[in-house]
């Protein structure tokens, strides 16, 4: 990696392994799985060059508990996987989410579900990501829509992680993943890393999960003298198991807080073209590429259209669409899924402007003239 | 050796509002104890110890002592506690598993930690059943033996824990009963002292579910029967195994010297960082 800022020609899966590295992420565990397998390959190469450890478990379900395990053990943590592993993955994701272990998965989508189209693109985990594991639990996801984005999404997933001790979702699509594009990095130096709130009391005060002013508690790794109890049960702020209704109360909705906190930090958002917009195209990962090729051409048509461009999906940044709602006319939701963010769109707008979806799952991406002509029949 | 007293206010977590949840005359609390004896006879600081479970009964040890304390999912103990030795090899990592947890839904988990030889003792509490849930029939259910979700009799052939973990590569695998707590302390001992993978299978009873369903008599009677069955490797080793059938063997079984996965992964980073060094930036 230079040391200065340069030009360089990468994918997105391996941005996202430069990424986990740039953002300090020394321990990663997984099995391979099309078409995320680059990020494994390289990380298990560029790992233990930096001193960072790499290990192939025998399936998904031990590569997120490997990870648990490690970021117990104070590292930042990763593991990169696609569908049939992130279902594998959804039952220790509960874990993490309630014991607030902070790691990052990365799902690069393909179409579903079950075995479906191997390394197609799709967008079809969207509502996964959000609800696959049982149980009310709040998560974070974002999505990069450009090779470029892949890597400071990652940086960006893995600083959350630490700051909310929530366990944070990447979900790229296979276009995201596979695709190689020309990428501007910033030197390591001014990558900002963000580290979890450590106890600084004397481990016999030590209470692990009680929550300090931020709404999170301060995490003591193994090993660091604080003896304590992590348990998958909902459990009191010592840890320890506990069914009183006020505690059980207090340690699922302290879950939603920390995280309803943050919201406007962890959502992020851009919009393009949208000051004038009559209507707007909701986008995101690869849709977004689409979109902004058909706006190019329904603006020289003399369409006033705008993108709103989604990098977080969960929590869903409701405020972005409900910002633009008094202006806008119609809205159009292209998604590889068959309406997933469309849903929550309708929920939002609430028959304010007219809502469309445009949605394709059969393995191929939905091209800028359909979103054009789709846009121009809305118009009319 | 450490008085019981000593014992309870050395280890045991006071915060935490005892009594335990476990059975009257149930098996796991007697291996717990000695597991702690072992601990204190080597003289690990409490520090340095983390302790990992899964789900059931034996899961919920971990919570009742003052270590490092893991409790995961079901199955899931062993790669939680992999990442966790990874990432800080200094720790001592223990896990308690029971014989469903450890080799039906851990069972894969099992047999690839035995493979890569990390340094980790797992001791496994096979009571022949799935206790916390009421007495289902578990991968070690003898057969023919009965279970509340078998009533008519187990027509699955038992796993043999000890050669399952022997032939998956365990480098240290040692056997006894709850019946027998000094070889169990002097097993964990050595165990623990082990650099490598190693598995304790402990035997023990379920008087709730696999006693009173099988008619095996009292806690005490299927402890006496643990003393009946059991027969020392040095003396099975003499035996024919027409007259060692029925009967289980235990002692040290298994102990090889083979390289440890932590150790290996830092001449991998060595290796790296020199090849590294050579790379243009």
């Amino acid at each position: 990696m230079s040391k200065k800022t340069s030009y360089q020609l990468m994918q997105g899966n391996e941005a996202v392994a430069e990424g986990a590295l740039a953002a300090g992420v020394s321990f990663f565990a997984g099995y391979p799985i099309t078409p995320s397998t680059e990020i494994a390959e390289i990380l298990s190469d560029r790992l233990p060059e930096t001193g960072g450890k790499f290990i192939q478990m025998e399936d998904e379900i031990g590569s997120i508990a490997a990870i648990i395990g490690a970021s117990i053990g104070g590292r930042k943590t990763l593991t990169a996987t696609s569908g049939p592993g992130f279902s594998l993955m959804q039952e220790n994701l509960g874990f993490a989410c309630l014991t607030e272990i902070p790691l990052v998965i990365v799902n690069v989508m393909r179409v579903g579900p079950s075995t479906g189209l191997p390394t197609s693109p799709s967008q079809g985990d969207v509502m996964q990501a959000r609800w696959g594991t049982h149980g009310d639990h709040p998560i974070i996801v974002l999505t990069p829509s450009s090779v470029e984005e892949a890597f400071h999404y990652t940086i960006k997933a893995v600083n959350f992680s630490e700051k909310y001790r929530n366990p944070v979702i990447v979900l790229m699509d296979e276009v995201i993943g596979h695709m190689r594009a020309r990428v501007n990095l910033p030197p390591r130096s001014m990558v900002e890393r963000v580290n979890r709130v450590q106890p600084n009391m004397p481990p016999e005060w030590y209470l692990p999960y009680e929550r300090s002013a931020t709404g999170v508690a301060p995490m003591a790794s193994f090993g660091d003298g604080y003896r304590y109890h992590i348990t998958g049960l909902v459990h009191d702020a010592k840890g320890f198991p506990t069914t009183n209704p006020s505690e059980a109360r207090d340690n699922i909705r302290g879950l939603f807080s920390k995280i309803e906190r943050g919201f406007r930090e962890i959502c992020l958002v851009d919009y393009e073209l949208m000051e004038d917009a009559e209507h707007a195209i909701i986008a995101y990962g690869c849709m977004v590429l689409s979109a902004r090729s058909a706006l190019e051409q329904l603006r020289k048509s003399g369409i006033k259209v705008g993108l709103i461009k989604l990098g977080t999906l969960w929590p869903f940044p409701r405020f972005a669409i409900e910002h633009y709602l008094p202006q806008l006319k119609t809205i159009l939701v292209p998604e590889l899924n068959m309406g997933q963010i469309y849903r929550e769109v309708l929920r939002v707008n609430a028959g304010k402007a007219v809502i469309e979806k445009l949605n394709r799952v059969n393995g191929t991406i939905i091209a800028p003239d359909e979103i054009v002509k789709t846009v121009k029949g809305m118009v009319r | 050796m450490i008085s019981n007293s000593q014992l309870v206010n050395k280890y045991f977590r006071h915060s935490k509002k005892f009594p335990h949840i476990w059975c009257p005359g149930c098996g796991i609390g007697t291996i717990l104890g000695n597991m702690l004896r072992a601990i204190d006879d080597l003289a690990i600081d409490k520090n340095d110890i983390a302790f990992v479970s899964g789900i059931g009964c034996t899961g919920r040890a971990p919570v009742y002592v003052d270590f490092n304390t893991l409790h995961t999912t079901h199955g899931r103990a062993l790669p939680f506690a992999t990442g966790l030795k990874l990432a800080r090899p200094e720790l001592k990592v223990l896990v308690a598993t029971g014989d469903g947890d450890a080799t039906a839904i851990g069972g894969n988990h099992l047999i690839h930690a035995c493979r890569r030889n990390i340094d980790i003792t797992t001791i496994i509490v096979n009571n022949y059943i799935y206790g916390m849930t009421g007495g289902q029939y578990s991968p070690t259910t003898p057969h023919g033996d009965k279970a509340y979700t078998c009533k008519l009799g187990n027509i699955e052939r038992p796993f043999n824990i000890s050669a399952l973990v022997e032939a998956a590569g365990a480098t240290f695998v040692g056997r006894t009963t709850s019946y027998h707590v000094l070889q169990l302390q002097n097993i964990i001992k050595k165990a623990i002292l082990h650099k490598g993978f190693s598995v304790v299978e402990v035997i023990t009873h379920c008087p709730t579910t696999y006693g009173r369903i099988n008619h095996k008599g009292s806690a005490v009677e299927m402890l006496k029967w643990q003393k009946e069955v059991a027969v020392d490797k040095s003396r099975a080793d003499k035996m024919s195994p027409k007259e060692l059938e029925g009967r289980i063997v235990t002692g040290v079984l298994i102990e090889k010297d083979l390289p440890e996965f932590c150790e290996q992964y830092d001449t991998i980073i060595e290796q790296a960082q020199n090849q590294a060094k050579g790379k243009p930036e």
